[in-house]
């Protein structure tokens, strides 16, 4: 589902004198449907890069990320903005670690609307989005607020639903369980179990050893 | 009546009329298009008729008979005073009578006996711009007539009847001339719209202010324009003229006294006083 | 497959010696929201004026997809097809919505104007679609008689959208849409915005020195500087990994409330 061949990335920070700090170089990568790959390493070996790289939020240097989407193999790094966002919409999904609270926006909404973007009719997908905020706890009544007010923990939940809602062929995670308590944990855990059976290829940053432990087929590891 | 000396036939020298005519022919051969025109200083003041003053005195001759109507009237004080304007300077014969009359010069009415072919109809016009209330740059009416963009010109019909329920606009209502130039037909009543559609007669405009001539030559298409579910109507009346007992003429309000007494008169005076004579012969 | 809706090829203005923007090409899809970012000065407004046909360029091209004959170069088109076009298939929304208004008349009336500009000659259905896009735009249709004068500046805004949309346009030009608004009208007019383009599938390009605006609404960005595309790219992917000095300059001086 997954290829990545000799991708490399270095940041230039043009604002502090033009400071190069590299992050990889010819790092290779392989995904297949049903596989949840764990990326570790310690912290600043470009695990967030990485999985920002294969969403195509940060451009890499040099190298080529190969995504199956539908019958094409598309180059993230390389595709025309149009194209990254209809891999993102049909393909790719992803739960980054903050929430971006769109104002006004619901959160019943702000989950149905990957689903919305797919077609699917409003209530089809707020039934849906419905089903994920309960299992991942959100009280009915927040349902209808904008998830701007929301705690750290609400807001993550939210973020989580909103990613699994399309069951997109590719999920790409960056801690999501990093600030859920135990019980919200282990229905991430339960979530993750779901996509890999139905054959959902996964990457994912897991700060939790135990969550890491729970869901990965594989260990990628990263240099620092 | 005596003629005046010491000027050139009509007021106005031989150059200043060709260059006059020269744009009332273009006018005619472009119906309803607006033309410039070099404007002269008349001996009365601007809003008196200074543009339709000019247009008579480049268009008569000394074979016409000219008259001159105010409002519909032929005795006030702007029709007296551009009649014996005219007889003095160019020594021309006037009348009251409309069948009589081979040049008339009219402010905000158009005569209620139907025009005749060989007769010239010359209004006097304020504001010749129709575009000028929504769009206030000279540039871009003109562009706009030379496209013929005249859409937003309902907008103001719109209003109207989003205010008052129907298009209250009575006067100086919109007209297209020719399926082409959008045109202000002067201050008079939308009554009388429906007259200078295929009129037979020569229709010309002169604003002496805004230096413009525009034209409506014999047999030409006028529309006024309006909605389909609002077509255009013209003003009637629940009562006949109290003079000649006419149903189908233009009615002004007269207040008779101090006590609220009223009556509604035929706004055409020669029309009524016609009627009228025609009315006793009939009855003697 | 359909083409490009808009295709800019080698699109320079000069004003006199100095660059009002040069050489810029890209292409917009059917649907597609492009930002335009950079600080003021940078061309963004000289590039949105050439792009739609307010400003004839010096060199280059902006080529259309026009509905019924296919590509055309927008400046090489007649005069009244152009404007034919820019008051049916394209919107343009000015920062300042007095600048897109006709304040003496009703806000129907400024609604229907377009419906009346290309035909629309039937009282009763002009009204009724003013009407439809008071709601749409979240103005209580008991305003359909009053003056813009008595409208709030968030108002405005969204009557001035309201009157672009009316036509079903497929490209809607924006001049900092929500400039000069506050920021919890703002909030409202961008989700309204937001939206109505999705609903619509509208293509749209958008002038903004506001990062946040350009997040939200734009799919992709463009960065400008001194009258010169700097960077461009997939709007998060700009704002989250800026490459260029000036992008990375403009992202890190936004201040975080």
């Amino acid at each position: 589902m997954i290829r990545v061949e000799a991708l490399s990335k270095t940041y230039v920070l043009h604002t502090q004198g033009g400071i190069e700090i590299p992050v990889f170089a010819d790092a290779e990568m392989s995904v297949d449907a049903g596989e949840c790959v764990a990326l570790h390493g310690p912290s600043g070996s470009g695990k967030s890069t990485l999985l920002r790289c294969l969403y195509g939020n940060c451009k890499p240097d040099g190298g080529a990320i190969r995504i199956r989407h539908g019958d094409d193999l598309v180059d993230i790094a390389a595709a025309a903005p149009r194209v990254v966002l209809d891999v993102r919409r049909r393909t790719l999904g992803y739960v980054s670690q903050f929430l971006r609270a769109i104002p006004r926006v619901p959160a019943l909404d702000v989950v149905a609307e990957p689903l919305r973007a797919l077609g699917l009719p409003v209530e089809a997908a707020r039934a849906r989005a419905g089903d994920l905020l309960a299992r991942l706890r959100i009280p009915e009544r927040l349902w209808t607020l904008a998830p701007a007010t929301f705690s750290g923990g609400e807001q993550q939940r939210v973020n989580i639903a909103r990613g699994f809602a399309a069951n997109h062929p590719i999920l790409l995670l960056d801690e999501p369980t990093a600030s859920l308590d135990q019980k919200n944990r282990e229905v991430v855990i339960e979530l993750i179990a779901e996509a890999k059976a139905a054959g959902t290829a996964l990457v994912g940053v897991f700060h939790d050893d135990e969550v890491r432990e729970a869901v990965s087929t594989r260990i990628h590891l990263m240099q620092g | 009546m005596t003629t005046a000396s010491g000027y050139n036939f009509a007021y106005l020298d031989e150059q200043t009329k060709r260059m006059i005519r020269r744009a009332i022919l273009k006018a005619v051969a472009i119906p309803g298009y607006q033309v410039p025109f070099g404007s002269r200083e008349m001996p009365l003041p601007y809003g008196w008729g200074t543009g339709g003053i000019q247009v008579t005195a480049a268009v008569i001759g000394p074979d016409d008979r000219l008259k001159v109507i105010d409002q519909g009237a032929d005795d006030t004080t702007n029709a007296v005073s551009i009649r014996r304007f005219f007889a003095r300077t160019a020594g021309v014969a006037t009348t009251e009578r409309t069948t009589a009359a081979t040049v008339i010069q009219t402010r905000h009415r158009i005569p209620e006996t139907p025009l005749t072919e060989g007769q010239i109809l010359v209004y006097q016009v304020p504001i010749p711009e129709p575009l000028r209330w929504l769009e206030p740059r000279e540039t871009e009416t003109r562009r706009m007539h030379a496209l013929a963009d005249y859409g937003a010109m309902h907008v103001k019909l719109y209003e109207d009847i989003a205010r008052y329920g129907r298009i209250a606009t009575t006067y100086d209502y919109p007209v297209l001339v020719n399926d082409r130039y959008l045109m202000r037909p002067s201050p008079i009543p939308k009554f009388d719209n429906p007259k200078m559609d295929m009129s037979p007669a020569l229709q010309l405009f002169g604003a002496g202010r805004e230096k413009r001539i525009y034209a409506v030559p014999p047999y030409t298409k006028v529309r006024s324009l309006d909605f389909k579910d609002h077509p255009f109507a013209v003003q009637s009346w629940d009562r006949p003229c109290e003079l000649c007992g006419a149903t189908d003429s233009f009615l002004d309000e007269v207040v008779t006294d101090d006590r609220g007494g009223r009556m509604f008169v035929c706004s055409d005076t020669d029309h009524c006083g016609t009627r009228r004579d025609a009315a006793q012969e009939a009855a003697e | 497959m359909t083409g490009p809706l808009l295709t800019v090829a080698g699109l320079t203005r000069l004003y006199g010696a100095r660059v009002g923007c040069r050489d810029v090409s890209f292409e917009l899809w059917p649907g597609e929201v492009m930002g335009i970012v950079g600080e003021s000065g940078s061309g963004k407004t000289t590039l949105l004026n050439c792009l739609s046909a307010r400003l004839e360029p010096s060199t280059g091209h902006v080529v259309y997809d026009t509905r019924d004959d296919g590509p055309i170069d927008i400046y090489a088109m007649s005069e009244p097809r152009r404007r034919l076009l820019m008051r049916t298939d394209w919107g343009i929304v000015h920062q300042n919505p007095r600048d897109g208004l006709r304040m003496g008349v009703s806000a129907g009336a400024n609604v229907g104007e377009r419906l009346m500009a290309v035909g629309a000659r039937h009282y009763g259905e002009i009204r009724a679609q003013a009407d439809e896009w008071l709601r749409k735009v979240e103005i209580e249709p008991e305003r359909i008689d009053d003056l813009p004068l008595t409208f709030s500046g968030g108002m405005l805004q969204r009557l001035q959208i309201a009157r672009n949309l009316v036509t079903h346009p497929r490209l809607v030009f924006m001049d900092e849409p929500t400039g000069g608004l506050d920021v919890s009208v703002q909030a409202r007019l961008l989700d309204l915005l937001r939206r109505l383009v999705t609903d619509l599938g509208l293509a749209a390009i958008v002038v903004t020195h506001d990062l946040a605006v350009a997040r939200l609404l734009a799919h992709r960005l463009m960065v400008m500087r001194r009258g010169e595309v700097v960077e461009t790219g997939l709007t998060d992917q700009v704002l989250d990994d800026p490459h260029h000095p000036y992008t990375q300059l403009l992202v890190s001086s936004v201040l975080q409330p």
